[in-house]
Order: structure tokens, then C-alpha cells, then sequence
């Protein structure tokens, strides 16, 4: 089943209780995704400096140790905070660099995305407690991708919650199952994609990553994907000022959209878009099966 | 009339009160996308729902007169027996699915797969329909004013289609059909009963060429009609 929700937020009216409305939305798909959950929140947008959301799940890790080593094979500055099982590692050196490194040398963490302005966190629980316990509702910013997951595809793990992150401050949340993505994988590798699960959306997720790499726009990385990705999807992707969403040519998974002059949103069910504000002036569609609704802010 | 406040009702609490009325007038508000609102009703009620509602509202109605004001999610009036299900503004995928009688109103567009296994019910749609409108539908009537989109009445029984606008495509088995005298007759009827303003003749009609199924001797009356 799975729920996603998504708020692109057009003006800087509602910053300051980004988090806070995504949480609420994320509260009213829970019963969608009772196994776990995650998001990841735009803001605080730094050119000097690469973020990445690193997780080590079940593990004790000595982060100090793992900076350290990081700092000494790139070039640039390292430092880092937890939040419980997450640590947001700020670095100066390319951030692509420091996700290969870390995959390569730290193999017991995950690196759930790098960006300028995004960060993830996701664990394996009931949606509320997940978006209580990396404080959701107290974080300000731009624009939220969040999912509640009922794992069908892989295993219920955290590093299987979405969203899903492999390119510079892009990451995509899905609800449905991609049919080809072990051929498609196998081609991304080829093409110099590292991946970190066996999850079917951390290949869309390295697809639209790869594209984005190529040249392509949002919007023309999506609309490629509809003829390279095979199966069921509602996908939402977020970039580091843009947002899209997508449904495949039947669009059995479900998907409703609204729009005002400040925010525009997406959620697997209205019950999460009737929680946000001015909502009863909003425009309210279905988004059209093959179609790629885009919004940027720049 | 009464009022029950979605805002300090549960939804189980609002739906047992409409669910065993006999008659009467209800409104519902603050519904904030509530699934399953209405479904099951089994009386002359009038239900009048003030604001967007979830999935399946409406669902298996018989005999009530249901008003949205707003749009609706997923499913919207399934599986109808008679009565009324309108919608002002949009409704999602899949409405009016598998209905046997009554009517069903949009005002605004509907998503993919309207109609879907409609077997009796008519369905009038202010805006545009999406793809796989009537998708197998064995009887009743799908009209649109506005466009279908693509492979409109694929695999269709006997349902009888009217588009005003636009046709995406046609479905495996669908075909354009003459507009005959009683076709003008009907939609005059249904647009009335939809409160709808157009002209029957700038319809046109599409439904099954019987090339995909079997029928059975018993349905030749519904077979001669719909040809």
C-alpha cells in the first residue's frame, strides 16, 4: 500500500512550519504505511557546504573516528551532529566524493542522501513516532517528501524506508512496485550508479540521479523514466528547488494534488492535504496517468 | 435537517445515524476527506456532505439523494443500486464503478476508469473523463460533456456511451454508433435529471461492435436496443 505526501511550499509564508504541516500530513497516512516511515526536509540551502545524512542503524558507531578519516582523504572540512541513529556530517569536499567514500570505507552505515539543502531521516515504526523522534514538526524549509511505508517489495529495515536518495539534494518516494528495476540496476551500475539495498525504489530514485547528472531537467528525467521504468508507481521526487510527481500510464496507485498561491501538495489521499492551511481555497486534481506535474522555485 | 459534525462525530457515529434513518434530511460537515461517508444507505434520505470527501462516499446507495459539495476521492458511488450520488467538483478514479442503477453526477471531471463495470447505472459528467472510461461496462449509460481520454469503453458489453467532446481513443471493441431519434430522446431525460445545460445533438455515441464476447440469447432485447 504505502502513503506518500509531499508540500512544495511557493512562498515563504508557511518556512517556518514546513515540518510541522508535513507531520500532519504524514500523521493521516499512517494507517497506509504502518511499518515505517521517513522524510526528508529542504532548507537551510548552504553553496560552501555538502550535508549528508548518514545512518547507522543498530550499531555503535564512533562518528568522531569516522570524520576524522573522512577528513583525511578529502579535500576539505569535516565535521558532524547526531540525531540518535543519524548523523549530519557538513563537509566543504564534493559532496559525490564523500558519499563514495563513506560507502566504500564505512560499509556498516548507510549514506541516505548529500545535498546542499536536503536531509532524510527514516527508521522502521509506527509514521507518528518516526516523525516524533527526529522531531519533524519543529523543522522549517522549503519543500518535504515524506512516505509511510507496508513493505511488499523488500524487507521491513530502515535502510528499505523511503525516501530514497542516490543524486546531489534529489530524493524520491514511491508507492507501488517497479517490475524491470534488477535489469535497470545492473545498467545504472554500468553507468557508474552506486546503490546501497536491493529496494526496487532506491533504483527509480539512482535513475532520476542519473539523469539529473546528464543533463537532463525534472522534467525530462521523468519523462524518460515513463518509458525506462516498468511496474506500478506514484512518485514523488523533490530536487533542491524543485518538486514533481508522477504516476505510470494505468495509475492504479492512488494520487491527489492541490494548489494555492503558496504551496502546492501531493498526497496519496485528500485526508492529508485537508490538514493544510487555506486548503478550502485550493485547486484539487487527480493527476493525470503519464503526465509530469513539475514545480520549481528559483 | 440535521446537522453531525465530522469535527466531534467519529465517522462510525455519523454513518450509523444515516445508515438508520428512514427519512429526513442530514447534513454532514467538516468531512476533511473522511472515507466511506454515506455508503450503505438504504432510505429516501438526503444527505448533503459540505466540503471534499474520501474514498468510496456513496458507495452501494440505494434510494438516497447524496450531495457533495466538493470533490470526492476513489470510488465514488461504487457499486450504486438507484437513488442519486452528485458531486460539484471533481471525483477520482474509478467512479460510479460497478454500479447497477441510480445516477451519478459530476460536475467537474472525473478520473480514470469512470464507469468502471457499470452494469445499470447512468452517469453524467460535467468535465472530462479519464483513461479506461467504462472499462467493461455492461449496461447503462456513460455521458460526458466534456473529453474522454484514452481507450474509452475497452472491452465494453452493452453500456451506451455519449461523449460531447473529444475521444482520446477507443477501446478494444468500442466503435462509434449512430445517433438515433430515442438516443436525442434519452439524453434530453438524463441531462434534465443531471441539471445539466446541453444539447443532445452534439453528442456522439460509442459502444460495443460484439466482436469481444458471447452474448446470450436472453440479452438479444438489451443487444437490439443498444444497437
Amino acid at each position: 500500500m504505502c502513503g506518500i505526501v509531499g508540500l512544495f511550499l511557493k512562498t515563504g509564508r508557511h518556512e517556518h512550519e514546513l515540518g510541522h504541516l508535513t507531520s500532519l500530513m504524514l500523521e493521516q497516512m499512517r494507517e497506509r504505511g504502518p511499518d515505517s516511515a521517513g522524510f526528508a526536509i529542504y532548507g537551510d540551502d548552504r553553496e560552501e557546504e555538502t550535508r549528508l545524512t548518514v545512518l547507522a542503524e543498530s550499531i555503535d558507531i564512533d562518528w568522531d573516528a569516522v570524520c576524522g578519516r573522512l577528513s583525511g582523504a578529502l579535500d576539505g572540512l569535516v565535521s558532524y551532529r547526531t540525531v540518535l541513529d543519524h548523523a549530519i556530517i557538513e563537509t566543504t569536499a564534493t559532496g559525490s566524493e564523500a558519499r563514495r567514500w563513506l560507502i566504500d570505507h564505512v560499509p556498516e552505515v548507510t549514506v541516505l542522501g548529500f545535498g546542499h539543502a536536503i536531509e532524510l531521516y527514516k527508521a522502521v515504526g509506527d509514521p507518528r513516532l518516526v516523525a516524533e523522534r527526529y522531531d519533524l514538526a519543529g523543522r522549517s524549509g522549503t519543500h518535504a517528501i515524506a512516505h509511510t511505508r507496508m513493505a511488499t517489495e523488500s524487507a521491513v529495515t530502515t535502510a528499505g524506508s523511503h525516501p530514497f536518495s542516490t543524486g546531489e539534494d534529489t530524493c524520491l518516494v514511491h508507492n507501488g512496485s517497479l517490475s524491470n528495476h534488477n535489469l535497470l540496476r545492473e545498467v545504472l551500475e554500468s553507468k557508474g550508479v552506486s546503490f546501497q539495498t536491493e529496494n526496487d525504489t532506491e533504483v527509480a530514485a539512482g535513475y532520476v540521479a542519473w539523469r539529473l547528472t546528464e543533463g537532463d531537467t525534472l522534467v525530462e528525467a521523468l519523462e524518460r523514466g515513463i518509458d525506462d521504468l516498468d511496474g506500478f508507481y506514484t512518485l514523488c521526487v523533490g530536487t533542491r528547488d524543485g518538486f514533481a510527481v508522477l504516476r505510470d500510464p494505468i495509475a492504479c496507485k492512488p494520487a491527489v494534488m492541490a494548489e494555492t498561491d503558496d504551496w502546492v501538495a501531493m498526497a496519496s489521499e485528500y485526508r492529508s492535504i485537508a490538514q493544510l492551511p487555506g486548503v478550502e481555497h485550493a485547486t484539487v486534481w487527480e493527476p493525470e496517468p503519464a503526465r509530469v506535474f513539475a514545480w520549481s522555485r528559483s | 435537517m440535521k446537522v453531525l459534525d465530522l469535527g466531534t462525530s467519529s465517522l462510525r457515529e455519523v454513518n450509523s445515524v444515516l445508515q438508520t434513518a428512514t427519512t429526513g434530511e442530514f447534513v454532514v460537515s467538516n468531512p476533511q476527506g473522511a472515507h466511506a461517508l454515506g455508503c450503505g444507505l438504504d432510505a429516501p434520505v438526503t444527505l448533503r456532505v459540505e466540503g471534499p470527501v474520501g474514498y468510496y462516499c456513496g458507495g452501494m446507495n440505494q434510494q438516497a439523494n447524496v450531495l457533495v459539495d466538493g470533490n470526492a476521492g476513489t470510488g465514488l458511488a461504487e457499486n450504486i443500486m438507484s437513488g442519486t450520488v452528485t458531486v460539484t467538483g471533481n471525483a477520482g478514479q474509478s467512479a460510479g464503478a460497478t454500479g447497477h442503477g441510480g445516477l451519478v453526477v459530476v460536475q467537474g471531471n472525473a478520473s480514470a476508469r469512470c464507469g468502471i463495470s457499470m452494469k445499470g447505472v447512468d452517469i453524467v459528467v460535467g468535465g472530462d473523463v479519464g483513461h479506461m472510461s467504462a472499462f467493461m461496462a455492461q449496461a447503462g449509460a456513460l455521458i460526458v460533456l466534456g473529453d474522454a481520454g484514452a481507450d474509452l469503453g475497452d472491452s465494453i458489453y452493452e453500456a451506451q456511451l455519449f461523449v460531447r467532446g473529444s475521444t482520446t481513443s477507443l477501446g478494444a471493441d468500442c466503435v462509434e454508433k449512430e445517433v438515433r431519434p430515442e438516443h436525442l430522446d434519452f439524453l434530453a431525460v438524463r441531462l434534465a435529471d443531471a441539471e445539466m445545460d446541453a444539447n443532445p445533438a452534439d453528442f456522439s455515441r460509442y459502444g460495443s461492435a460484439r466482436m469481444l464476447y458471447n452474448f446470450h440469447p436472453d440479452d438479444v432485447n438489451a443487444v437490439e436496443a443498444a444497437r
